[in-house]
């Protein structure tokens, strides 16, 4: 037999995919999904408060959101996994019983928050100070303001690396094994590996790869996607209304002015006789980026003191 | 309040509504110091509108102008939509009720914000530099808006470089230099007959 076709067939036994597909389907990918679907939320939710944590103006919530961080993010994700899936088994053993599952769901949404705490913190802080000033201005308290309009746009703009985290947790999903799950527990990676040991033909863990792909190579596309839409903004769609228009974009170029007295003006209405035939709507990042043009870029904390 | 650039002009305004907290002195609306009172609730009594428009990008030109309405004054979603759009037709953009800002001009985006924070019924408006990061042609609307404003009596607070502007609509024109009022009064006397030679001098530079 010539390497070629020995290497084919232990990896590509189309018997042995067979085989071992049905349990991947029942079995390993909805595990994988419950794995990685509740501790991208847990970790989600878990990372925004380590995210507000590490901009506070108060230490005692800034230190140890950096420690946190540091530490998750230093460790092995499966020295992470092992140590608290098996230290907090005794624990475990108490709350919900032998069962180490929900340990290994904690262990990765401890994991992930640390990353995605330090995305959101990166986004969050890049939203410029002049939003906060102009939600203070209103009347805004400062937490009602970080919730209702700073928050919200420096999630948005992180939205691709938290995708990209989410997909580094699917992957991650896979070293739970290490916690000696019992059969119907078994995520996909668990399940391929364990026809390759008993058939000696990797095919079924090949198989296993394929299910990762199909579910990450997706969510490389959403990443993508919005990372184009945040690019070139949204395609526009309130519809164009013309008649308020009096003052335009660069898109119409410049407007004429009619004498200097500066303060009497048309703005309730463009006088009908000056009415332009309606613009195109071209473009729409366009104009997308201008308004922040003179934006200043500081940081939000540095700003933060001094906005009370 | 006119004066060169860094002249304290910006932080002035900011320790009127305590953006920034004086150091020293007092700040009285209507006879009574604000400096006890909680910052919050008098900044929804000081309307303010900055050089940067600072108006929320992910959300509607609408949704700008309500979100303070609801959450603040605790209006229901339509009563607040219903405040909002009669605000926006004042400033001639009601029919921009669903844009983003982004779709609007700096012009266009400068009267969303007045009326952001005309829609809060505010007794005192603070204007900073409004016009400053505006394209020459779409200075004038905004300028009208102001001036409207005033005739209609609200009491404004307007830093501006222009100064034709300052000397039609101000009852009070204070020049500012290095953090210090050098000089205030009706606005034919500060631009006719300025006594300061360092308001003589920053005259001459812009008029």
């Amino acid at each position: 037999m010539d390497p070629l076709s020995t290497l084919w067939e232990t990896f590509f036994d189309a018997d042995a995919m067979r085989e071992a597909l049905p349990e991947m389907l029942t079995v390993g990918l909805p595990n994988t999904l419950i794995l990685a679907v509740s501790a991208a939320l847990l970790g989600s939710v878990l990372g925004l408060l380590l995210a507000v944590a590490g901009i506070s103006r108060t230490r005692w919530l800034r230190w140890p959101a950096r420690v946190y961080t540091d530490v998750f993010r230093g460790l092995p994700a499966a020295a992470t996994i092992l140590l608290i899936g098996v230290g907090l088994a005794p624990l475990g053993m108490q709350v919900w019983g032998p069962d180490p599952y929900p340990l290994g769901i904690l262990a990765l949404s401890l994991i992930a928050a640390a990353y995605i705490g330090e995305i959101f913190r990166s986004g969050i802080q890049s939203v410029e100070a002049a939003q906060l000033e102009g939600a203070r201005a209103l009347g805004f308290s400062w937490s009602d303001a970080m919730r209702l309009v700073i928050i919200p746009q420096g999630i948005r703009r992180v939205l691709p690396a938290w995708v990209n985290q989410l997909i580094a947790l699917i992957k991650d999903s896979s070293l739970v094994y290490f916690l000696g799950l019992v059969a119907s527990q078994r995520e996909l990676f668990r399940i391929g590996q364990d026809y390759a040991a008993t058939t000696g033909n990797e095919s079924a863990l090949l198989l296993a790869g394929l299910f990762y792909l199909a579910l990450t190579v997706p969510l490389t596309h959403v990443v993508n996607w919005i990372d184009r839409r945040l690019r070139h903004g949204r395609p526009a769609t309130a519809p164009a209304d013309e008649d308020e228009d009096d003052d335009t974009s660069a898109l119409s170029g410049p407007r004429k002015e009619n004498g200097d007295d500066h303060h009497r003006d048309d703005h309730l209405g463009q006088p009908a006789g000056a009415r332009r035939p309606p613009r195109l709507r071209t473009e729409p990042g366009a104009a997308r980026r201008r308004p922040h043009r003179r934006a200043r870029r500081d940081g939000l904390r540095d700003r933060a003191v001094r906005v009370r | 309040m006119i004066g060169p650039s860094g002249s304290g002009k910006s932080t002035l305004l900011r320790t009127l509504n305590r953006l920034i907290e004086p150091d020293r002195g007092d700040v009285l609306l209507d006879g009574r110091s604000v400096l006890r009172d909680d910052p919050d609730a008098l900044r929804q009594r000081v309307g303010m509108v900055f050089q940067q428009f600072n108006l929320f990008p992910h959300m509607t030109v609408l949704r700008n102008v309500t979100l303070a309405l609801r959450r603040l004054h605790k209006l229901g979603e339509d009563e607040a939509d219903a405040v909002a759009r009669a605000q926006l037709e004042l400033v001639g953009l009601a029919g921009k009720a669903n844009s983003r800002p982004a779709q609007l001009s700096g012009g266009q985006q400068q009267r969303v914000a007045i009326a952001r924070a005309l829609a809060l019924r505010p007794e005192v408006m603070l204007f900073d530099e409004a016009t400053s990061a505006l394209d020459p042609e779409l200075v004038k609307g905004v300028l009208g808006v102001m001036a409207d404003l005033s005739a209609a009596g609200m009491t404004m607070v307007v830093v501006t470089h222009e100064m034709g502007f300052a000397r039609q609509v101000a009852d009070t024109v204070a020049f500012m230099d290095r953090g210090v009022v050098l000089e205030a009064g009706p606005p034919e006397a500060v631009f006719e007959q300025a006594e300061h030679p360092r308001l003589r001098r920053f005259l001459a530079q812009v008029l």
